[in-house]
């Protein structure tokens, strides 16, 4: 008996193992599986860690950083920035230039660029894409996030600022705006605003997007199908070995890239980034913390820090305490905290005390604003001025988190804390985790006193400046004061002027007024966030606005 | 014993059905969100609101549990929001399950192939140095922490003298075929023998890094057992009918030590999933205990609740599997 079943069971794993056998076959083709560099430079494949999974491929429908670092490998927008700044370069439009009221925009495209499935780059793709981004259903208008901030509306809503794309021929192209703005044409430099296949669009239904659960669920094109212009293709997305592996695309317009294979892997503990750039397995992973700055560095790894182009402020609600509603005491908070000290003390090298909400790079930075240099006896009288000597205030400081701009909350909460309280203000700290309620609740004006900040997308004032305070019921609830909507309608007048001089000057006055008539929030510093790659890795030239072409990269 | 089955797995179902409330209630309790996941820091509350709308978010937690149910009724578990954003979660589960299984069931083959023999041996030579040797060794193996263990193993076998690879499943530069999600399997049916034996490389840290909690029970359970049984009077009855002493340890003494191992394995399944999460998390394996760590992080509601859904149901089925192989080692079990 006990020997039959024996053999029952033999008999039954090899069916079993051979019908399964019979079904599977190698899928290991002649063509990408590299050496990882045995055959030289151009056979190399570059394997870079990534901190979370992409939400999608389609990069019109995300939001998010992990997305963009692949999606900018695969495609490419009208405009794009000169490597290791901010400022705008040709992209696959080589000119442009705008109607004198600034809401006609004339393009002319490059020629000979195909998208990698073979269909022709030209003004009625163009054309069609936009289209395309402007008319969403429900689900896609709530994913799409920079389109809904940055043309503030889709097809059919009256603050549309998209008004229409006409092609000009086959090289030339006109986009229609509702009104003049300062984001344009930079804006267009956009990840998610990138030229995308209109044949492979169609083919595989790129605007099916649907709520499902809490998620969403997207296209077969944006899961597997992603089709631009850029120096690589899309391979795989092996979900179960948390790789997307990227190809050459040899019949790219530009240089080709310099390596044949690039691979995203997905780790996402810090730590472990560290460890397995060590260990050799992954040739680069970005932010490293300040903290591993030297070690990296004293192992021999190419560390790469980007120009700052990110501010860190300190954000005030007048609504959860009224007390902030007089200017002598926020100046007083101000003024009580010792930034040159905890831009020393708490952030990496090359980081900066902030004047103003943005950072000297970009347009319209004036080094006329007041400045409140660390003045602990002042901060006293003015608390005192105002009949706040007792003040109390809740401090909210994320958990589980770190930005470019803000590589240890806690440790610049407590440095904050710390000088608040040599002034006599009573701190009572809050934390809650970055996703488990920090961003809601801050962002939905519960937290009286916080820390956050922002990453230039591209270098207008208004990105900054528009963000914070363009809307009275924004983070910083600057409708709590009389002046909040005068801040609102002068930003948006100074984002509507066309001539770029007049504009810069009326911007550089505005950041006079918001600095010492207003001050909302405080901004504390800029950050200089860096990446990391291995010994034999060199040629990627690091981006202010964390935009790096991977294709430039060379593996010995 | 099929009325006994049929009453578990109807206990299974109230369960799940049980926990699948739980869950959902709890989850909604918690602060953040995945909206704040989707959207990140920069999204105004206008469009933070109209994406809780367009979710469903907005809407009273019943509607939305009545929602669930019925899009689970239809074999619709929502979509993930961050472990592996537009996936179906369900599929998140499956996608995953095979990494989890692969390293627990090493681990567990590394637990028994090492606990039983020392066991075995130190109840053998019991008092001896061997013995305290072992036993001093089941102690450490329960008391240092998995992820202490794992960063250690990881320093020295992977960063420091490079003999084993440091996380992940497979060298991706090995562009191997997948056929059922597990890797070593994969590669002997596509014949790309490489690609097994790289995924088994990439097992080994991890799996030693689990094994010890369950091998030091394992041991201590199977040292404690044979002690006893060897004070049995049928050992001693066979002894006198003049069995050789092989005989007599490998059909009395050991077959019935057995018993509450077998048991044991069963009670360990639980504990070897709250290890995968540590033990995923730290060697970047796509498994489940990793997807349960980000998902909760990041506040991904669907993928958590078929997780935890699903662990839950595991665990009553390992234990179900554990008595049916009870009833099988020890024939008294079945007569009951």
């Amino acid at each position: 008996m006990t020997v039959s079943r024996k053999a029952a069971a033999v008999v039954v794993f090899s069916a079993a193992a051979l019908s399964l056998s019979a079904c599977a076959k190698s899928d290991r083709g002649s063509g990408t599986s590299g050496s990882g560099g045995a055959g030289g430079n151009s056979d190399a494949t570059l394997t870079f860690a990534a901190a979370g999974a992409p939400s999608t491929f389609d990069p019109f429908y995300a939001s998010d950083g992990e997305t963009f670092r692949i999606t900018r490998q695969l495609f490419e927008g009208l405009v794009s920035f000169k490597p290791g700044t901010a400022d705008l370069a040709p992209g696959l439009a080589t000119s442009w230039n705008s109607s004198k009221d600034g809401k006609t925009w004339t393009f002319k495209l490059r020629t000979g660029v195909k998208f990698s499935d073979g269909t022709p780059f030209n003004a009625a793709a163009v054309c069609k894409n936009f289209e395309r981004m402007d008319n969403q259903n429900d689900a896609g208008q709530s994913a799409a996030e920079y389109w809904a901030t940055n043309m503030i509306g889709f097809k059919k809503s009256k603050d549309d600022l998209f008004q229409g794309c006409t092609a000009k021929g086959d090289a030339e192209v006109e986009l229609k705006l509702l009104r003049a703005t300062s984001k344009f044409p930079a804006l267009l430099g956009l990840s998610s605003f990138s030229m995308q296949s209109p044949t492979a669009m169609d083919k595989y239904k790129a605007n099916n997007i649907s709520a499902q659960g809490e998620g969403f669920a997207y296209s077969e094109y944006a899961k597997s199908r992603p089709t631009g212009t850029g120096p690589f293709t899309f391979s795989s997305y092996d979900v179960a070995n948390k790789t997307v592996t990227l190809v050459r695309n040899d019949n790219y317009w530009g240089d080709k890239a310099k390596v044949k294979k690039l691979v995203f892997q997905i780790i996402p503990d810090a730590t472990q980034r560290k460890q397995a750039l060590l260990a050799g397995q992954i040739d680069g992973y970005d932010l490293p913390a300040p903290v591993d700055w030297d070690s990296l560095k004293k192992a021999g790894m190419n560390l790469e820090v980007r120009p700052a182009f990110n501010i860190l402020y300190l954000g005030l609600n007048a609504k959860k305490n009224p007390a902030l509603k007089d200017l002598k005491v926020r100046q007083a908070l101000y003024y009580a905290i010792n930034r040159e000290q905890l831009v020393k003390s708490q952030l990496p090298d090359g980081a900066s005390v902030a004047t103003q909400f943005y950072p000297k790079t970009v347009d319209g930075y004036s080094d006329g604003v007041t400045k409140y240099n660390y003045d602990p006896n002042k901060a006293k009288d003015l608390l005192k001025q105002a009949g706040q000597s007792n003040l109390t205030i809740d401090f909210w400081y994320p958990s589980e988190v770190s930005r470019p701009y803000m590589p240890d909350p806690q440790a610049i909460f407590q440095a904050i804390k710390g000088d608040w309280e040599k002034v006599g203000v009573k701190v009572k700290p809050v934390t809650k985790p970055w996703a488990g309620g920090y961003i809601t609740g801050t962002q939905g004006g519960a937290a009286p006193a916080y820390l956050m900040g922002w990453t230039g997308d591209y270098n207008t004032p208004d990105n900054f400046l528009g963000s914070f305070f363009g809307s009275t019921k924004g983070q910083m609830d600057t409708g709590a004061y009389p002046w909040g909507t005068t801040l609102a309608s002068d930003l948006a007048k100074d984002d509507s002027i066309v001539d770029p001089t007049q504009r810069t000057a009326a911007y550089k006055k505005l950041n006079e007024q918001i600095m010492s008539q207003w001050l909302p929030g405080l901004p504390i510093s800029s950050s200089p966030p860096a990446v990391v790659f291995g010994k034999g890795v060199s040629g990627v030239v690091a981006s202010p606005l964390t935009a790096e072409d991977f294709s430039t990269a060379v593996k010995k | 014993m099929l009325r006994y089955i049929a009453r578990r797995v109807l206990q299974m179902i109230g369960v799940m059905f049980a926990l699948s409330l739980l869950i959902f209630a709890w989850l909604r309790a918690l602060p953040g969100g995945p909206v704040d996941a989707l959207l990140g820091e920069r999204a105004t509350p206008e469009r933070r609101a109209a994406l809780r709308k367009v979710l469903g978010l907005d809407q009273p937690l019943p509607v939305q549990y009545l929602k669930f149910l019925d899009n689970a009724a239809h074999g619709n578990f929502g979509v993930s929001s961050a472990v592996q954003p537009g996936t179906d979660a369900m599929q998140v589960f499956l996608t995953r399950l095979p990494a989890t299984m692969e390293l627990t069931g090493v681990a567990i083959v590394l637990a028994l192939a090492t606990g039983i023999p020392l066991g075995y041996l130190a109840a053998k030579r019991h008092g001896g140095i061997f013995d305290n040797l072992g036993v001093l060794l089941s102690l450490v193996g329960v008391a240092v922490p998995v992820f202490f263990l794992a960063f250690v193993l990881k320093q020295y076998f992977a960063v420091d003298w490079q003999l084993l690879p440091l996380n992940g499943r497979q060298n991706p530069d090995l562009n191997a075929t997948r056929v059922t999600g597990f890797f070593i399997l994969d590669g002997i049916l596509t014949r790309e023998f490489d690609a097994s034996w790289d995924a088994f490389l990439h097992l080994i840290l991890p799996g030693v890094a689990l094994a010890t909690i369950p091998f030091a029970v394992v041991f201590r359970i199977t040292r404690a057992s044979v002690l006893d049984v060897l004070d049995e009077d049928f050992v001693r009855t066979a002894e006198a009918k003049g069995l050789t002493r092989q005989v007599i340890r490998r059909r009395h003494v050991l077959r019935n030590a057995l018993l509450p191992v077998v048991t044991t394995i069963g009670l360990q399944v639980g504990g070897l999933l709250t290890g995968a999460v540590l033990t995923e998390t730290v060697f970047s394996i796509a498994g489940l205990g990793d997807a349960m760590n980000l998902a909760f992080q990041q506040k991904d509601f669907s993928v958590l609740q078929v997780l935890i859904v699903m662990a839950a149901t595991t665990y009553v089925v390992v234990n179900l599997l554990v008595d049916i192989a009870y009833a099988y080692i020890d024939p008294r079990v079945r007569t009951r």
